[in-house]
């Protein structure tokens, strides 16, 4: 039985809507491919938001509608976008000079694992045979202000994506600070591990259950609204 | 006189050499000069050893010049895509070397090639496996990884607009690694959509300016990969 049939929990729109609320008004931001991506979609009313992708672009907007893609006009997932007003073009050492450089205030990436002490590993399963390709996900992690990780709680096969210790290749070392997933808002703090925020209908001990390393619960855990 | 224009993507590589290195401009299929590296299919040059964001989709533009066994090595952060079967065969069958690299890391690697830097620390990797084997120095209390330049024997871009001096426009996202692979090789090859006369381009919006290209060669109506793919093109 897959970890979806025997819990309640957020979809991917409630999980980006949840981390959404977390990016602060006149935020540079930079959205890894996925359930990341969903997250432009749910910025509060009232904020303005930069999104930058590391091929090149600052301010970018939605995708275009069919017919009108460019396939010079495209995100890091190589997928066709949209110009917002004010909007500039850079080449690849600018626009890493903006990740390495401390310039992009916020980043959401997905994850296969997430480490009490804040180790991420999000690009390679380190299987024999497996084509390695890590793009920009180690500058990203090395860079940008903050890090925080959306992702499904458990994997496909069920094993937990929170863990004590990373087994996948890392991405970095101590780099993410909070993660969004289908059942609870889990901050990475020196203790490890701690709850904030609970899905609807979803109880302590089976989040507990279905994470790989000791979580501590935070004083007044909140319920997320989805 | 300075005349960089040469006639046709034939002559503009035609003194690629076995074994060079080459800088092949592109993310994706934005800014890849499909034209160019057909042209250097053509050339014959072989051991190659190409740095370049991907490894191409299809069987055409740089999974071609890599199906055509041509490329000894490639420098590269994303060897992988949805349509990107070339490289992993080879690869698998350990026919041929990559040296993975973040993307970030290989565009400050070439841009310190093109600025004559022969080494920079960069926090990105730092703890790592890409990490491993590379010098590791503490500034301010923070390990920083040293990476060395990327320096070529050519680059093939593609860009939008040229003069015969070099200057050159970019389209949109296809600027990419453009303007940084012309600084770092000795001879910097750029296919243009449109080639103008000198003063054509504002001096204001020149982005790579002439000093750094070396030749140039008009491409209109350049193809694009994901339409060859499409269309089931394979090349030669």
């Amino acid at each position: 039985m897959t970890a979806e049939l025997i819990h309640a929990g957020l979809t991917r729109d409630e999980m980006a809507r949840r981390a959404a609320r977390d990016i602060p008004d006149g935020a540079y931001v930079n959205l890894g491919i996925g359930i990341p991506e969903l997250v432009a979609a749910h910025i509060p009313p009232g904020r303005e938001v930069i999104y930058h992708t590391e091929n090149g672009v600052m301010g970018f907007g939605p995708p275009p509608p069919e017919g009108e893609e460019d396939p010079e006009l495209i995100n890091a997932g190589k997928k066709p976008i949209t110009l917002l007003p004010g909007a500039s073009f850079f080449h690849h050492a600018d626009s890493f000079a903006m990740i390495r450089g401390g310039h992009i205030d916020f980043c959401i990436l997905g994850a296969m694992q997430v480490a009490r002490n804040g180790d991420l590993a999000n690009w390679s399963t380190g299987a024999p045979g497996a084509i390695p390709a890590v793009g920009g996900a180690m500058d990203l992690v090395a860079g940008a202000g903050r890090i925080v990780v959306i992702t499904e709680h458990c994997a496909k096969d069920g094993s937990p994506k929170l863990v004590d210790a990373c087994t996948y290749p890392l991405t970095g070392r101590g780099v993410v600070a909070r993660v969004f997933t289908d059942l609870a808002v889990v901050d990475v703090t020196s203790e490890g591990f701690v709850l904030r925020e609970i899905a609807p209908g979803v109880d302590l001990d089976t989040v507990r259950r279905l994470t790989g390393a000791p979580l501590l619960a935070a004083a007044g855990i909140k319920t997320i609204e989805p | 006189m300075i005349d960089k224009r040469v006639g046709d993507p034939a002559q503009a590589v035609a003194d690629v050499k076995d074994g060079d290195t080459v800088l092949i401009g592109g993310f994706g299929e934005a800014g890849s000069p499909i034209e160019l590296i057909h042209a250097l299919i053509d050339q014959g040059a072989r051991d190659l050893v190409v740095a370049s964001n991907n490894t191409g989709n299809g069987q055409v533009g740089l999974a071609a010049l890599i199906a055509a066994g041509r490329v000894r090595k490639m420098i590269c952060s994303y060897p992988r895509s949805s349509n990107s079967r070339v490289f992993p065969e080879l690869y698998r069958k350990g026919q041929i070397e990559l040296e993975l690299v973040p993307q970030g890391t290989l565009a400050e690697r070439i841009r310190a090639g093109g600025a004559g830097v022969p080494a920079f620390f960069t926090p990105s990797s730092v703890g790592t496996v890409l990490a491993e084997g590379k010098e590791v120095r503490e500034f301010e209390g923070r390990p920083y990884v040293m990476e060395r330049w990327l320096r070529a024997d050519f680059a093939l871009v593609k860009a939008e607009l040229g003069d015969r001096l070099g200057n050159l426009t970019y389209n949109k996202t296809a600027r990419n690694f453009g303007p940084i692979m012309c600084m770092a090789a000795r001879t910097a090859i750029v296919q243009v959509s449109r080639i103008v006369e000198p003063g054509g381009i504002d001096p204001e919006v020149v982005v790579t300016p002439g000093v750094f290209v070396k030749r140039i060669v008009e491409v209109a109506n350049a193809a694009h990969e994901s339409v060859l793919v499409a269309q089931g093109v394979t090349y030669p």
